[in-house]
């Protein structure tokens, strides 16, 4: 009877999958430009891990709506902060799964353990998994400071954790948005510990994701398939696959042939053959960074308000942008993208007036010119793709009003090491958003703190501005924050310690075949809501 | 043949001139190899004479502009011009100076050193001089060339000079090994211990003796040393460790062809032309020398 | 026999300490250290990069890292990649299989079209044969591979659409790595849709990078070959009336490989550092293209592990071919 039963269940079974079988999973294939370095988010910095890590097989407390950098609930259906600023009480969303993998398969849902694994690990040196391979630093954690920011988390109830800060800090739940701010399973962290196995949680992932891990070719080839029990929704794509790409042409070649349906980071030139192809679709969106040039107010002749904003009507920005950036980019008037809130669009950028500003230079005491040092950057950023050839044209344009410059450059390390000396006089730099929080792009590029601590390489403080940028960082209201950032952009306009350059735009082409797909304001690819018609 | 040896005295040149040329001028690749590189070096002479525009003014309303007769905005392009609107024609012609500097020094460096090791390492024969010295030619024959000169240039930073030294140091274990090996084969000939009896010094066989008497296979090898230096300068130029930007070398000019492979062959296919037509004129020239000098060789 | 076994390998010590050195101070000199590579406009508070320097043991002086670096090398304990923190080890391993198909095939097209080449070359001296197969491999000799590697994209790929751009199988195929080789692989996997993937993506980047050694055998077994014809054993067994091909194939062949076999060896050497430039243009995921990263990031331990793993393959292999010849040539074992 058993067998009859058994033999029956198994035909059963097998027929399913045949019909399953037979109807064809929608894969789509991304090239992407290189290799992840690790499938933790917690360890590493760069996007492209994180496209492989965290955007599909982690979750976090809050995310960022996709497109903005409005902050919306993820694993966390509501927080809450008291009256102090001080504490932060997060509500998790019931009946979160995660995945399972050949070692493991989850026997509850998402709780407030999995929060509290996932934070003390980067936290508490003394955690059993916060030193599982050697070399491995929680680098994010480090570098946003969190240890000075967070006192400690604690388990409320089952289904509540609470941060308490030592501080206020107004950006912190943009934070918790962040890559490394992923949640691991503090289960899976557990049994694999038990089994004197930890290294595998870093290794083959599990996360809340809506894409499990399946595979990892190095150099070649990264395959994961949908989650069917994600919280928000199966993916409607069945299989994605990352075909490592590291050449730029080549993307584009395999994009024509449809190897690829999406792909990542065109070369400019390309961009321009893209938009005329009928079979690609060209999103945009812009970068969330800034491009600039700072002047060293430590040191003449930029001690003159009036020599820089001449020098701000003597560059003439539009012809670096077609130049350089060759439409990959957009005209920078503020420290900070459109795309982050409290963008004060009424500034005015300086018009490009040659004439006007060798007025200018000559009311500031130097009618004859002046010589002057300018560094530009070794290295290609996103932010710039070519430094030198922006300080040739930048030259070239100085020239014209008498200023002469001389360029400068350094190998990368020994330029950031020297501009945070302050050895620069005028020095091309820029800066790449964390959190989509505007706090992330005052405090560290213009704050009084960051003259000493090298990341204000205009070494500007202004008492005004400084008093702006704290006040918003205490006020937990984002429309009275709002209000203080557009103040202070206004400063910085007056003052004038920088010729903001661009900000680069991103274009993501995409196949026609492929609905659905949006960029974010950050760098990240994200193929969750995505799906392709006639597969 | 034994008594010919005996009797043959050393020469101060590798052979009397008119009877190498004579020799050398019935391989007719060879021929043709060495006018080509004569050519070469005049259009490195006369770069500035002959090209028709500067190697990097851009002309921003012609990039990308295909080879041909038609003149564009005023200007004809004949092999076409790259993705800033340089002509590549002028690009093409006055990297033939740097890639003959290129050979040059990198070729003339590694010989001077490698001559001078060699002659050390064959003079000090079974002593700790010799073993350090090959052993470290063994070390440097160990790793490959190309990753050899990559680490190298990472040290010294990217640059076409910085390029040129690690082009050096990759093709010294040859010199060394060819210089040895030749010095050990005439240490055993007569002549050599009828000086020594004669009181000559240590330094004074080694160069006024014996190194003439090396200079054929030496010379061979510089020549071909040439076109694998352009190769290798060319290669790291692709990787972008070699000349920067704007500077018309030719393997620098190849590494943006990935970019324009299907949308401007002309920017791909004429640099690496260049480079081979460059390489194959030296190789014929090379292998024509050894062959002119074979019979000379062995005696 | 055994006395020059011993010999050749007591030989290769000195030059492994010469390697270790030799990678040790080059990584060393590279300016900026890894830890700085690591960080971005942000920087790095001054704890963690202190913290970073002494967990990579970059705090400790030069002769102990050296020392340390040779004792754990000598246990097959590589480190740990800076970037990637996975043992180098099992970096290397995991890319090697890529390079060495890559290499393997890359040699038997080599072999397979030079030697049958140069033996007609010697055999129809002076001839048409001659000349075309001499002109060839000397142009083949002279080009810049990444070139010509560019050139057959561009012609087979883009305007023939014969051969796939890049990658080593297309992605529909996913094909459980058992030994590493794509084509061994996909022969177990019973999957002959795969097999034919993956010969086609293989084919072009083989030819590009057997270019060279193809052309430099050809080479050696005509002026091999034409050395031995010359001989004049060869023309006693004509004379005795031994038919052409018997003469070509039995007597002249067999003394004429015996430097080729050298030459083949030796340009084990060349196929790595031409695999460098071939995996760069096919994004074949192989070594070269990894230690090339690696030195640009700095990342210290894969360097120092790669290049040691880089040369004791390319040193086991000369040792090899030198015993062979050894073997063959009977003079060389007794001189």
């Amino acid at each position: 009877m058993n067998l009859r039963r058994t033999l029956k269940a198994t035909a059963a079974i097998a027929l399913v999958a045949t019909c399953g079988a037979a109807v064809a999973a929608k894969t789509l294939v991304y090239c992407s430009e290189g290799s992840p370095e690790g499938f933790n988010p917690q360890f590493f910095t760069t996007g492209t891990t994180a496209d492989a890590s965290s955007v599909p097989i982690y979750d976090r407390l809050v995310e960022f709506e996709i497109g903005t950098t409005n902050i919306v609930p993820g694993l966390a259906e509501s927080w809450s902060v008291d009256r102090d600023g001080t504490s932060y009480t997060f509500k998790l969303r019931k009946g979160v799964k995660f995945h399972s993998n050949s070692h493991f398969t989850p026997t509850r849902d998402l709780n407030a353990d999995d929060v509290l694994f996932s934070y003390n690990r980067m936290a508490d040196p003394n955690h059993p998994y916060a030193k599982v391979t050697p070399g491995q630093t929680y680098s994010y954690f480090d570098d946003m400071g969190m240890k000075d920011i967070v006192d400690h988390v604690e388990k409320v109830d089952p289904m509540t954790v609470r941060f308490v800060l030592k501080k206020q800090e107004a950006p912190f739940v943009a934070d918790m948005a962040m890559d490394f701010a992923s949640i691991l399973s503090a289960e899976y962290a557990d049994k694999m510990m038990a089994a004197k196995t930890p290294e595998i949680v870093d290794r083959e992932p599990i996360g809340t994701g809506p894409f499990q891990f399946v595979s990892y070719q190095k150099d070649a080839v990264i395959r994961y398939k949908a989650f069917d029990q994600h919280w928000s929704g199966r993916p409607k794509i069945d299989n994605l696959v990352f075909a490592i790409t590291t050449d730029a042409s080549v993307r584009y070649a395999k994009l024509k042939t449809g190897e690829c349906q999406v792909m990542a980071f065109p070369k400019p030139a390309d961009v321009a053959l893209m938009k005329t192809d009928p079979n690609i679709t060209l999103v945009q969106q812009n970068g969330l960074n800034v491009g600039y040039i700072a002047f060293n107010i430590e040191k003449k002749p930029f001690d003159s308000k009036l020599v820089r904003q001449a020098l701000n009507m003597a560059t003439n920005k539009k012809a670096i942008l077609d130049n350089v950036f060759q439409g990959a980019g957009q005209v920078a008037k503020n420290p900070i993208p459109p795309t982050l809130w409290s963008y004060n669009d009424r500034v005015q950028d300086y018009p490009y007036d040659p004439v006007k500003a060798k007025a200018m230079l000559a009311q500031a005491g130097y009618p004859n010119g002046v010589d002057v040092d300018l560094w530009y950057l070794p290295v290609t950023r996103p932010y710039n793709p070519d430094g030198k050839r922006m300080a040739e044209l930048i030259q070239a344009d100085w020239e014209k009003v008498g200023v002469h410059a001389k360029l400068i450059t350094y190998e990368w390390g020994e330029y950031r090491k020297r501009s945070k000396a302050g050895e620069q006089q005028s020095i091309m730099y820029g800066w790449s958003g964390d959190n989509g929080d505007p706090d992330n792009f005052f405090v560290p590029l213009l704050g009084c703190a960051a003259v000493k601590g090298g990341g204000n390489v205009a070494r500007w403080c202004d008492k005004e501005f400084e008093s702006l940028i704290q006040m918003a960082k205490l006020a937990t209201r984002q429309g009275d924050r709002a209000g203080f950032y557009a103040k202070a952009q206004v400063i910085v306009h007056e003052e004038a310690p920088w010729i903001p350059i661009a900000h680069s735009v991103r274009f993501d082409p995409v196949r026609k075949e492929v609905t659905g797909y949006k960029m974010d304001a950050t760098a990240h690819h994200y193929f969750d809501k995505v799906d392709i018609t006639g597969q | 043949m034994t008594t010919a040896a005996a009797i043959a005295t050393p020469a101060a040149l590798p052979a009397p001139a008119t009877e190498l040329w004579r020799a050398f001028r019935r391989n007719r690749g060879a021929v043709a190899g060495l006018g080509f590189v004569v050519l070469l070096m005049l259009f490195a002479l006369l770069a500035n004479v002959i090209a028709p525009y500067s190697p990097s003014e851009q002309f921003r309303d012609a990039t990308l502009a295909r080879p041909s007769l038609t003149p564009i905005g005023g200007h004809v392009f004949l092999l076409g011009t790259d993705e800033v609107g340089r002509d590549i024609l002028s690009r093409l012609i006055h990297g033939t100076r740097l890639s003959l500097v290129i050979g040059l020094v990198s070729v003339s460096l590694s010989l001077s050193g490698g001559v001078l090791l060699g002659l050390v390492a064959g003079f000090h024969r079974g002593r700790a001089a010799e073993f350090t010295i090959m052993r470290a030619m063994d070390v440097l024959l160990a790793l490959p060339s190309l990753l050899l000169a990559v680490a190298v240039v990472a040290v010294l930073g990217p640059g076409l000079a910085n390029a040129m030294y690690a082009i050096a140091i990759v093709m010294l274990p040859h010199f060394v090994r060819l210089t040895r090996g030749a010095v050990l084969g005439e240490l055993a000939k007569d002549y050599v211990a009828a000086s020594r009896l004669a009181g000559a010094s240590t330094a004074r066989l080694m160069f006024d003796t014996v190194l003439p008497n090396c200079a054929a296979p030496l010379i061979v090898q510089a020549t071909l040393g040439f076109s694998s230096a352009i190769l290798d300068a060319a290669a790291l130029g692709f990787l972008g460790l070699g000349a920067q930007p704007p500077t018309p070398e030719w393997g620098s000019m190849l590494a943006s062809a990935l970019e324009f492979i299907q949308s401007a062959w002309w920017v791909v296919t004429l640099p690496g032309l260049a480079i081979l037509l460059t390489v194959l004129a030296f190789n014929l020239t090379g292998d024509g020398l050894r062959d002119a000098l074979d019979p000379k060789l062995k005696t | 026999m055994f006395s020059f076994f011993f010999k050749r390998v007591a030989l290769v010590v000195p030059t492994f300490i010469g390697i270790t050195l030799l990678v040790f101070t080059l990584i060393r000199l590279i300016p900026g250290d890894p830890v700085e590579a690591l960080s971005g406009e942000r920087g790095m508070t001054e704890e963690r990069y202190h913290r970073l320097i002494h967990e990579f043991g970059l705090d400790r002086p030069l002769p102990v890292q050296y020392a340390d670096y040779v004792w754990k090398a000598l246990h097959g304990d590589l480190g740990v990649s800076v970037i990637t923190h996975e043992p180098v080890f099992s970096e290397f391993m995991a890319r090697f299989p890529a390079t060495v198909e890559l290499s393997v095939v890359a040699m038997l097209l080599a072999v397979a079209i030079g030697l049958p080449a140069g033996i007609v070359a010697a055999v129809k001296r002076n001839t048409a044969w001659d000349y075309s197969v001499m002109g060839a491999s000397l142009t083949g000799y002279s080009m810049p591979i990444f070139w010509w590697g560019l050139l057959l994209i561009l012609f087979f790929s883009v305007w023939l659409g014969w051969t796939p751009v890049s990658g080593r199988i297309a992605i529909q195929y996913d094909i459980a790595p058992i030994t590493g080789f794509m084509l061994v692989d996909s022969l177990l996997a019973a999957d002959k849709g795969a097999f034919r993937s993956a010969l086609s993506h293989l084919i072009l980047p083989a030819i590009v990078l057997g270019t060279i050694p193809l052309a430099v055998i050809a080479r050696m077994t005509r002026s091999s070959m034409l050395e031995v014809l010359r001989e004049d054993y060869v023309r006693t067994a004509r004379a005795k009336g031994a038919g052409r091909v018997r003469v070509v194939a039995i007597h002249a062949l067999r003394n004429a490989l015996i430097p080729v076999v050298t030459v083949i060896g030796l340009q084990v050497g060349s196929l790595l550092a031409g695999a460098i430039l071939t995996e760069t243009i096919f994004s074949w995921p192989g070594i070269g293209k990894w230690l090339v990263e690696a030195i640009h990031r700095r990342d210290y331990a894969a360097v120092q592990g790669g290049i040691l793993m880089t040369a004791t393959i390319i040193i086991g292999v000369n040792l090899i071919v030198d015993v062979l010849y050894g073997v063959i040539n009977p003079r060389i074992r007794h001189a």
